[in-house]
């Protein structure tokens, strides 16, 4: 278990992170999600123990990553944006360092090591010169060396980063599997292949956390606060007319539409279903309604409009 | 740190840097040894060993420059950062396999004693004392450059400042010599001196009432100093400075066949302070 408590990374006057605080459980898929420059890297950084904190603490498994580094960093792989390779060894001499580096014991460092290649599938190559591989098979190189010792968890920054649509689902493939025996934690800009595979999100934005829950969760959540669509060929005066006797609506907003139709988006109290009293209102007016249309809010449209300025918070569980 | 030091130590072979650096002062002691052991018949091997010192100068960065720069630059101190091993023992480990590398070339001139020996009168007492001086001596220019190493991105830089540093340290002796003697020169040289230490204080903790307190207080110090006993500024920067004369302990046991063990305890003390600024830098450097 991760706990990160009211971290502040600070580059001089720019605040990279700030007050960031959250729990990694054990056993899950978390997606840190965010536009570019957003404090994802710097987040992972610290937790990792590579950059320190201006404020706050990680503690993994309740150690301190600054105050007893050795032990917390047992417990965490991590694969940076750029993977941290000795371009002039072997892939298997650079993953012997680096099960030797991780404190893998002797006797067990082989046959760890050979496990690993073949989950990653980079055992085919583990005899040719890292600088001679493509980037798909360093970024594999870099993920075995995040997995060797086995971890209890792992964290990528940007694993796809860069390759080919179908390294991307390999690599993806991978994570999933890892997932099985380890918590993995994962960053991106991208939300589609957040959504694709992980069961938490954490949406970061100017180095706060904006929102923080599973997909679905994220999208109901957010449901409340969706627009209902109707058009209807009546005047925009009439048609306000017949709205105003319908309960629990808060505000209605007439944008431009086809001449001779209505369009009206109305908004009600968060969680009321007005759609049948809307229904029935025109019904008793004799009026009809061309459409009734339930705007659905996808994640797309939350991330963008949490991490876009001025969007509104999100009430979830923070 | 094993691991470290293993990695580091092949990778100076990988990338040839290692060989070259052997080869070169394996040649060039070899043509001194050539010249003044062979042609002129001089016994002491010391004594060649004495003119190859310069060769340090240009191998040593060469051999430091890529030690800490290089993993900065293609970010895989973020594999020995985040791996369970602390800063300490990374700079250990990447410090230990220069020495070695250090060490084989040293190993090398261990054999030329004994080819004087067959020519006539060996003096291997001398002889092995300068070439262990002579390690050591080394053993704190690669500690610099490590140093110097660490607190840049770039290989070319690195050497560039060990290069300008060692050659500075070289000429150290003559230097000495253009320093002013009288009272109030020696006085600005302290201060001078004063406000660097207090400049590298403020860049490692960044805090501005502490450095500026310690700048405000050392200059009343001295300036009460001068104005009740000014002649102890009199040649004060030559007695201070000249203790830093750092080839000196190894021109002695070369030249005079003089081994001052204060001068062996300042090569270790230098070593030790070089290496706790590598580690400081590099922690710093995290938090910043």
């Amino acid at each position: 278990m991760i706990e990160v408590k009211n971290l502040v990374k600070k580059y001089g006057n720019h605040t990279a992170v700030d007050h960031l605080s959250f729990q990694i459980e054990k056993g899950h898929i978390y997606g840190l999600l965010g536009p570019n420059g957003a404090g994802k890297s710097t987040t992972m950084n610290i937790m990792t123990g590579y950059l320190g904190a201006t404020e706050g603490e990680v503690r993994i498994n309740g150690h301190d990553i600054l105050k007893e580094p050795e032990e917390a960093k047992k417990a965490v792989g991590y694969l940076p944006e750029i993977p941290p390779l000795y371009v002039d060894m072997t892939v298997k001499e650079y993953l012997m360092f680096a099960a030797e580096l991780k404190k893998v014991k002797k006797q067990d460092r082989k046959d760890e090591v050979n496990k690993v290649m073949k989950l990653v599938r980079i055992y085919d190559v583990k005899d040719r010169l890292i600088k001679n591989l493509s980037k798909g098979y360093k970024q594999r190189v870099g993920l075995a060396q995040a997995v060797l010792g086995f971890p209890e968890t792992i964290i990528l920054d940007e694993p796809t980063v860069g390759l080919d649509p179908k390294q991307i689902i390999e690599i993806r493939e991978l994570i999933r599997e890892l997932a099985k025996e380890h918590t993995v934690i994962l960053s991106s800009h991208i939300l589609a292949e957040v959504r694709e595979v992980c069961d938490h999100i954490m949406i970061i934005s100017k180095g706060k956390l904006v929102a923080s829950d599973t997909p679905e969760n994220m999208e109901k959540q957010m449901a409340g606060r969706e627009a209902l669509e109707i058009e209807t060929r009546l005047l925009p005066e009439r048609t306000e007319e017949i709205l105003s006797k319908v309960a629990g609506i808060t505000n209605v907003t007439y944008p431009k539409s086809e001449p001779g139709i209505t369009r009206a988006l109305i908004e009600a109290e968060p969680g009321l279903d007005v759609r049948e009293e809307i229904f029935r209102a025109f019904a008793r007016e004799d009026s009809a309604l061309l459409t009734m249309y339930q705007q659905k809010k996808t994640l797309e449209d939350i991330f963008l409009e949490l991490t876009q300025e001025g969007g509104t918070a999100y009430a979830g569980n923070l | 740190m094993l691991a470290i030091y293993k990695r580091e130590f092949k990778s100076y072979f990988y990338s040839m840097t290692g060989s070259i650096f052997i080869a070169f002062l394996a040649v060039i002691t070899g043509i001194y040894f050539m010249a003044y052991n062979l042609h002129s018949g001089y016994p002491y091997f010391s004594y060649s060993l004495s003119g190859v010192m310069f060769v340090l100068l240009i191998a040593v960065p060469v051999l430091t420059m890529r030690s800490f720069s290089e993993e900065r630059k293609n970010k895989t101190d973020q594999l020995l950062l985040t791996s369970p091993v602390s800063v300490g023992k990374v700079v250990a480990g990447k410090y230990l396999a220069m020495v070695t590398i250090f060490l084989i070339p040293c190993i090398i001139f261990c054999a030329y004693p004994l080819i004087i020996k067959t020519q006539g009168k060996a003096y291997f007492l001398a002889d092995y004392t300068a070439i262990f001086v002579f390690f050591l001596m080394g053993c704190v220019y690669i500690a610099i450059g490590s140093f110097l190493s660490a607190l840049t991105e770039s290989q070319i830089i690195a050497a560039i400042s060990t290069f300008g540093v060692l050659m500075i340290l070289y000429l150290w002796e003559g230097l000495m010599s253009f320093l002013p003697s009288n009272a109030i020169g020696g006085m600005a040289g302290i201060w001078i001196i004063m406000t660097l230490c207090v400049m590298f204080v403020y860049h490692m903790t960044r805090n501005i009432v502490l450095s500026s307190g310690i700048e405000a207080a050392g200059s009343i110090v001295l300036l009460v100093i001068y104005f009740v006993k000014s002649s102890v500024y009199e040649g004060i920067l030559e007695k201070i400075l000249g203790n830093f004369a750092l080839t000196n302990v190894f021109t002695n046991v070369s030249d005079n066949n003089l081994l001052d063990v204060k001068g062996i305890v300042f090569y270790l003390t230098l070593i030790g302070v070089f290496l706790f600024l590598t580690v400081q830098t590099i922690q710093k450097r995290r938090f910043s």
